[in-house]
């Protein structure tokens, strides 16, 4: 017994359940415990199956470097992004993550300590407990990370999709109203989902009301005029609405032909001229009768 | 860094058909959007038949990118005439193939990176790259 | 040799791709179609490429053209179903089409080109 890894080894296999508890008991007392986010029974759960996972990973005398790809470690990685995963989507923080894995030092250095003769064996035993833990936590750390990532643009994404509302205003005629400053990626999504709901609905007019659009430089222009000339392809008329008189101003200054488009100036002449297209009319009720 | 690119021969109106199903394969693994796929297959379709018509045949390459981001790459060579004034060439309109003249200038349009490198009789390389 | 089919429903013709498109193919199309026009005497065609995920700037001419060559044998044409991938991508392309009608599918097309060939109803 000779390898400090060996020693590791032999210090948590002396009495795992209790190394267990201590460790247990190390987390809880750490101050970034979250008892709101995670309940004990599964806090338990996935430090025994973490202790198991390394406990195997040394038996197998493979030493674990730096996200070592190598398959003796597979277990402990794969406990600890499933781990990170979980955090990262709880809400856990960087330091409530990291915890988790250096919250395992204290309890193995007195394991160490129990197990060794001291002196130089002790030394060079902690050193290595040290250095496999600081490799074990920033790997959790950048697993988390990434998660963090993933969720992150997943939002950003869910966010780009809920702005764009296409809705049905009658039948064969959709609306989009355009809320915001429209950057290139969001015209685009904004141009795909209109397109999609245009084939989803079978409507042959859609309306693109730009009322709550702040600007209309020359890109968002070309990206509107795009999205025309593709729902034409595609069999169906497109009415831009909303037009305020800045917009306006900016668009002849800007020397933008929209004159191919049918354009209006409010949402509700819009609807009425997709009515009239489509072979509805609106009309006042007579006096007196009402349903 | 890359993954071994699929290399497919260009002679006929067959492997046309065949380069475009290779850059539909690619990208659907890369995860491109149906938009981003459509307009790679048909960047690949436009530059496939460019090789085919102008360069008298050639080959394809699929290149799957990881860094400095995700990406595919499409590289088209030829040994054929080459492109004498390539600025010219890309100018919609521009043909010597009796076709819309939408080839060079319309791919262009649908990728992210775009080059051509031509030395007339030798090798005429066209690259199109489109960032996931 | 690969051909597309052409269907008479009537005053009709109807297409439909169903088969990846190569130039050859779309060529032989663009025959077929004419010859098939006037044998026939129809007076509006239907093309129905719902199923096609590339129209690149060839195939869009070829079917321009039929647009065109249609409208000279007397014949009106409606091309159906485009998918919105392929209509974004054909503008960015600046393909552009001058005698073709459209439609979001077989029955709102038919429904169109019937509405302008029996003329407008008292």
């Amino acid at each position: 017994m000779t390898n400090p890894d060996q020693r590791i080894l032999h210090s948590l296999e002396r009495d795992p359940s209790r190394f267990l508890d201590v460790w247990l008991g190390e987390q809880a007392a750490s101050g970034t415990m979250r008892r709101d986010l995670i309940s004990e029974a599964e806090l338990r759960t996935q430090s025994q199956a973490f202790l198991s996972a390394l406990i195997a990973a040394l038996r197998s005398g493979v030493p674990f470097e730096g996200g070592s790809n190598h398959p003796a470690w597979s277990g402990v990685r794969a406990q600890l992004e499933d781990l990170s995963r979980q955090r990262a989507q709880r809400g856990f923080s960087f330091s409530e993550v990291a915890t988790f894995v250096f919250s395992f030092k204290q309890p193995l250095f007195s394991a160490l300590r129990e197990s060794t003769d001291g002196g130089t064996e002790l030394a060079e035993a902690s050193w290595e407990a040290n250095v496999l833990l600081d490799r074990l936590g920033l790997y959790t750390i950048e697993v988390y990370q990434r998660s963090r990532e993933n969720i992150i643009e997943r939002q950003r994404q869910e966010m780009l999709e809920l702005s764009t509302p296409v809705v049905k205003v009658w039948d064969g005629v959709v609306a989009l109203p355009l809320i915001g400053t429209l950057d290139s990626e969001r015209t685009q999504i904004v141009m795909e989902t209109l397109l999609q709901r245009i084939v989803e609905t079978g409507s042959t007019i859609a309306i693109i009301d730009i009322t709550g659009v702040p600007t209309v430089d020359t890109l968002v222009a070309q990206h509107l005029l795009r999205t025309v000339a593709a729902a034409q392809l595609m069999g169906a008329d497109c009415i831009i609405s909303g037009i305020r008189p800045q917009i306006a101003q900016t668009i002849v200054h800007l020397g933008i032909d929209l004159s191919g488009v049918t354009t209006k100036a409010n949402l509700a002449d819009a609807i009425q001229i997709a009515m009239e297209r489509t072979g509805m009319r609106v009309e006042r009720q007579a006096p007196g009768r009402t349903p | 860094m890359t993954a071994t690119p699929d290399t497919l021969p260009i002679h006929s109106e067959d492997d046309v058909v065949r380069v475009r199903h290779a850059v539909r394969r690619a990208a659907v693994e890369l995860g491109f959007s149906l938009v981003d796929q459509t307009k790679l297959v048909t960047a690949a379709s436009e530059l496939a038949r460019n090789t085919l018509i102008h360069g008298g045949g050639g080959e394809a390459r699929v290149e799957r990118l990881d860094t400095p981001r995700r990406g595919l790459r499409l590289v088209f060579e030829d040994r054929g005439p080459g492109i004498p004034d390539v600025e010219r060439a890309f100018q919609d309109g521009f043909t010597t193939g009796g076709g819309l003249g939408l080839g060079l200038g319309g791919s262009r349009r649908l990728v992210n990176d775009f080059s051509v490198e031509s030395t007339p009789g030798v090798l005429t390389r066209v690259t199109a790259t489109k960032w996931k | 040799m690969e051909r597309i089919p052409i269907l008479k429903l009537g005053d009709l013709l109807l297409v439909t791709i169903q088969v990846d498109m190569h130039d050859r193919l779309a060529l032989t199309l663009q025959d077929d179609l004419t010859t098939a026009i006037v044998a026939h005497g129809a007076r509006g065609v239907l093309i129905d490429i719902s199923a096609l995920d590339v129209v690149d700037s060839f195939i869009g001419r070829v079917l321009g053209n039929i647009a065109s060559m249609s409208r000279l044998l007397s014949a009106e044409t409606m091309i159906v179903g485009m998918q919105p991938a392929v209509a974004i991508t054909l503008v960015e392309l600046g393909v552009t089409w001058r005698h073709v009608r459209t439609a979001l599918n077989v029955e709102q097309g038919m429904r169109r080109l019937r509405a302008s060939l029996d003329g407008p109803r008292a």
